[in-house]
């Protein structure tokens, strides 16, 4: 007997709302891999010299490398928040003979997060 | 007074008829008490027996009544008309997989997937004479939950991994795995790495969470996906670093 096999919509993530939030949290990555792209031109203007470096820097200052900035900040705390929501899954501690509880697993991740900013803020702050 | 109803629309596909699948629409009865499985058995009962569909249990237990109900992955015993009030309720086959006829999926290729995993306890020496595998209640909360699995295909039809790529060892299987990975008697994970660690296993997910939503008997399977890609990771580090104690 001929079995019916559906075809699979090109828009199946807009049909639910988790799986559209599932597309943003993967789509943030694009907005990363960009900043992660600004980050090594500007490495490069630095080893081209002070006044390329100079270049840079303003080229930085304009409204619209402003704007990216900005979204892209955004796009990366939405993915951290939901990967954090999601890390008790993958954690199954045991403490004590029980696992332990989602929460902490979740707290645990947002320590370390406090701890790194902390740690960075201290040494562009230091000088 | 007329008695109250609600509008199923229900997803038709008869192979032999030649014609293509469409939407049939029936009204029933709409009683507060009535899961949407009622619904349809009172379709078959009184106003179509052409209706093909799969249910047993009615108690949440036997995973056969699996449906997708608005678009989502359901078991209809356990889906309540009132969830859906004033209706209508479309009612169609668990996505993702072929349709055999009306409701009925056709689930051949889980049932070729699950013994690649491996599902029963492995283990070469013989088991200790007289007696039985003790275990301990901590030893049996590590997989206990993992084994509550009705095999009713509801996390594969949420998973668009799976809807996308076929392949895809799918949420059940692994879960099942690991159901076995962590029980203290067994002694097959290595064996199973190579299914949950190759080419279309635990890699594939992306952890898009749905089959663990979905689940009607909260077995995590997206959890077990999760532990399953820990744990691999380890092993691979292991290999890595110890190419001696590779077998």
């Amino acid at each position: 007997m001929k079995e019916y096999r559906r075809p699979m919509p090109v828009a199946w993530w807009l049909r639910r709302r988790p799986y559209t939030f599932f597309m943003l949290r993967e789509l943030t990555s694009l907005l990363i891999a960009v900043y992660a792209l600004v980050l090594l031109l500007l490495v490069r203007s630095l080893a081209r010299g002070p006044d390329a470096y100079q270049a840079f820097l303003e080229v930085l200052r304009s409204p619209a490398a402003i704007a990216f900035h900005v979204v892209a900040l955004a796009a990366a705390v939405y993915h951290s928040v939901t990967w954090f929501r999601l890390a008790p899954m993958a954690v199954a501690l045991r403490v004590g003979g029980r696992r332990l509880p989602a929460p902490a697993v979740v707290a645990a991740n947002y320590a370390a997060w406090a701890l790194v900013s902390l740690a960075v803020a201290w040494l562009l702050l230091r000088s | 007074m007329a008695e109250p109803a609600i509008t199923l629309e229900i997803f038709r596909y008869q192979p032999e008829s030649g014609a293509a699948p469409a939407f049939q629409s029936y009204e029933v009865p709409y009683r507060e008490d009535w899961v949407v499985l009622d619904a349809i058995n009172h379709i078959k009962d009184t106003l179509d027996g052409s209706l093909a569909y799969r249910w047993s249990c009615r108690m949440g237990v036997c995973g056969s009544c699996g449906m997708m109900i608005n678009g989502v992955p359901k078991l209809s015993c356990a889906t309540f008309l009132k969830e859906y009030s004033p209706g209508p309720i479309r009612v169609e086959p668990l996505d993702h997989f072929p349709v055999a006829r009306d409701l009925v999926i056709v689930m051949d290729d889980f049932m070729h997937k699950l013994p690649g995993v491996r599902p029963w306890i492995v283990r070469e020496d013989p088991p200790p004479e007289g007696t039985e595998y003790r275990q301990t209640p901590a030893e049996l909360d590590r997989f206990k939950q993992f084994s509550m699995c009705i095999n009713c295909m509801l996390c594969y039809a949420a998973c668009p991994i799976y809807g996308l790529k076929p392949e895809f060892v799918g949420p059940a299987a692994v879960a099942l795995a690991q159901r076995y990975n962590q029980d203290s008697r067994d002694r097959g994970s290595e064996a199973r790495r190579e299914v949950l660690g190759g080419h279309h296993g635990i890699w594939d997910c992306t952890l898009v969470g749905e089959c663990t939503t979905v689940c009607p008997a909260d077995v995590d399977p997206a959890g077990a996906i999760q532990q399953a890609k820990l744990s691999e990771a380890l092993a691979r580090v292991t290999d890595l670093l110890t190419p001696w104690g590779r077998r």
